[in-house]
């Protein structure tokens, strides 16, 4: 029996407010955080979350991933550091693109007055694992830390790694997740050019009348440990990431395969991981980014994960929605919603879902929260995410 | 312009940046320590490119060796500026 990673502590900033209840309640209620076809975290100001140092020395994507860490922390009931030897504290952050605010920035510094006033922090700001540095500093994890970059799998990927690093033994605990912030005039213009993006400003996940994704930003940190540590110390358990899957497509640069079937694949380990059968599963957290090829081969790749039959029965909705597609950071507050909706035993909606599209004929959960079964049975649920260059990543999460 | 630049006028601006850096006001003081204020090596980088713009000033990484206070930056940047 391996080793179980429990989910102690969750923290999120997102475009419907700040925190993961924020999150959670807000979406539920059928609340959108998408204004002007973007969704901007407009509720997080780092002036009033984090010192002067702190927002100096962090581009805004860590800035997230700080108040994010700091609510998860304070979540878990964690006094002064990890409640473990900081040795075994391990530290594990995704991020698609990294501190892409400070690149360009520092690239008009560069054009505008020359190589000598460079910021001498441009670096430490933009590199990708800066998020993960930041965090294992500011809350004196000692074991591994890295971060994770696999486009917007990177926050599932960053989960996943952390499930691991408890099960193999490495860590007894991890501060997991990811976080976004490429609401930048280089990165909106380059995925507008390649017509990523909804040229109407709608996130209508799995409509057939979807025609991108809504860029979003944002951050989501868990705090994961090994169970019986956990228990040991008293501490209230949310949940258990109890598997985790990972495939590549190897297919295209950036289209999924059609017919999804890395997709499956994934979904397939992530089960296979948790010893979870199809027929255990009650919610599906789909990646459902609201682009023409995404929607359509994750819902073959469900159905050919969980059989048709048991693919029609489960609802399945998609929090991009709501907040928009935080990229690196997306994988991750999904995990969140996904484990926050489980213990509320309810599928929080796909809004602005109105139109079926030919052959996706699964329950959306068009517009409106609806309860799942209720019962003895156990509230296990999936979280997709799949990114640019093929990356397929699954949890699969249980809520207590 | 350089012989207009006074001591204080420097001092003044480098308790300026390092209010900006994040150090607490109380804390800053023509003795006071970079260090005790949590003002470390990426900080003084970037004070030694402040002190370049607004004097003209040359400072290289080995020059910020050694300065450990207020006192003493101001004392290499007047040494540089004579």
């Amino acid at each position: 029996m391996k080793r179980q990673a429990v989910i102690t502590g969750v923290g999120a900033v997102t475009p419907l407010g700040v925190g993961a209840r924020t999150l959670h309640e807000r979406w539920t209620a059928g609340q959108s955080g998408i204004e002007d076809g973007v969704g901007r975290c407009s509720e997080f100001e780092p002036k009033e979350h984090l010192s002067i140092k702190e927002v100096r020395r962090s581009d805004r994507f860590t800035q997230l991933a700080l108040l994010a860490a700091r609510e998860a922390v304070a979540d878990a009931g964690w006094d002064d550091g990890p409640p473990v030897d900081r040795d075994r504290a391990a530290c594990v952050m995704g991020t698609g693109i990294g501190g892409i605010n400070t690149l360009e920035t520092q690239h008009i510094v560069l054009r505008e007055q020359g190589a000598e006033r460079v910021s001498a922090l441009s670096i430490p700001l933009l590199m990708a694992n800066a998020a993960s540095g930041v965090l294992a500093m500011k809350f004196d994890l000692h074991g591994q830390s890295f971060g994770t970059v696999s486009a917007c799998a990177a926050g599932a990927h960053a989960i996943g790694m952390a499930q691991r690093l408890i099960a193999y033994g490495d860590a007894d605990v991890v501060m997991t997740g990811g976080s976004e912030a490429t609401l930048t005039p280089l990165a909106t213009s380059a995925f507008a050019r390649m017509e990523a993006t909804s040229p109407t400003g709608i996130s209508r996940p799995f409509d057939r009348r979807r025609d991108g994704f809504v860029m979003g930003e944002g951050a989501g940190v868990l705090i994961l440990e090994e169970e019986e540590a956990a228990k040991a110390r008293g501490a209230r358990i949310l949940g258990h990431v109890l598997g985790f899957g990972s495939t590549s497509d190897a297919h295209h640069l950036t289209a999924p395969e059609p017919e999804g079937r890395g997709a499956a694949k994934a979904i397939e380990l992530a089960l296979k991981d948790g010893g979870v059968n199809p027929d255990e599963v009650v919610y599906v957290n789909a990646h459902g980014t609201s682009t023409p090829l995404n929607d359509r081969a994750e819902t073959r790749a469900i159905k050919a994960a969980l059989g048709e039959e048991r693919a029609k029965q489960v609802p399945v909705s998609s929090t991009k929605s709501a907040i928009g597609h935080l990229l690196g950071a997306a994988g991750a507050v999904e995990a969140i919603a996904t484990v926050l909706a489980l213990r509320d035993r309810i599928a929080p909606p796909t809004l602005n879902w109105e139109e079926e599209d030919e052959g996706m004929d699964l329950d959306y959960v068009p517009r409106e929260a609806r309860p799942l079964p209720n019962g003895d049975s156990r509230a296990i649920g999936l979280s997709n995410a799949f990114g640019f260059g093929g990356h397929n990543a699954v949890l699969c999460l249980e809520a207590h | 312009m350089p012989t207009t630049i006074t001591r204080e006028q420097i001092e003044q601006r480098v308790f300026t940046a390092l209010e900006e850096f994040g150090a607490e006001p109380d804390q800053i003081g023509p003795d006071a320590e970079f260090e005790a204020m949590d003002v470390d090596s990426l900080d003084l980088v970037e004070l030694a490119q402040i002190v370049e713009d607004e004097y003209g000033v040359q400072l290289k990484g080995e020059d910020m060796e050694g300065v450990k206070t207020v006192r003493q930056a101001v004392d290499l940047v007047m040494s540089k500026l004579s």
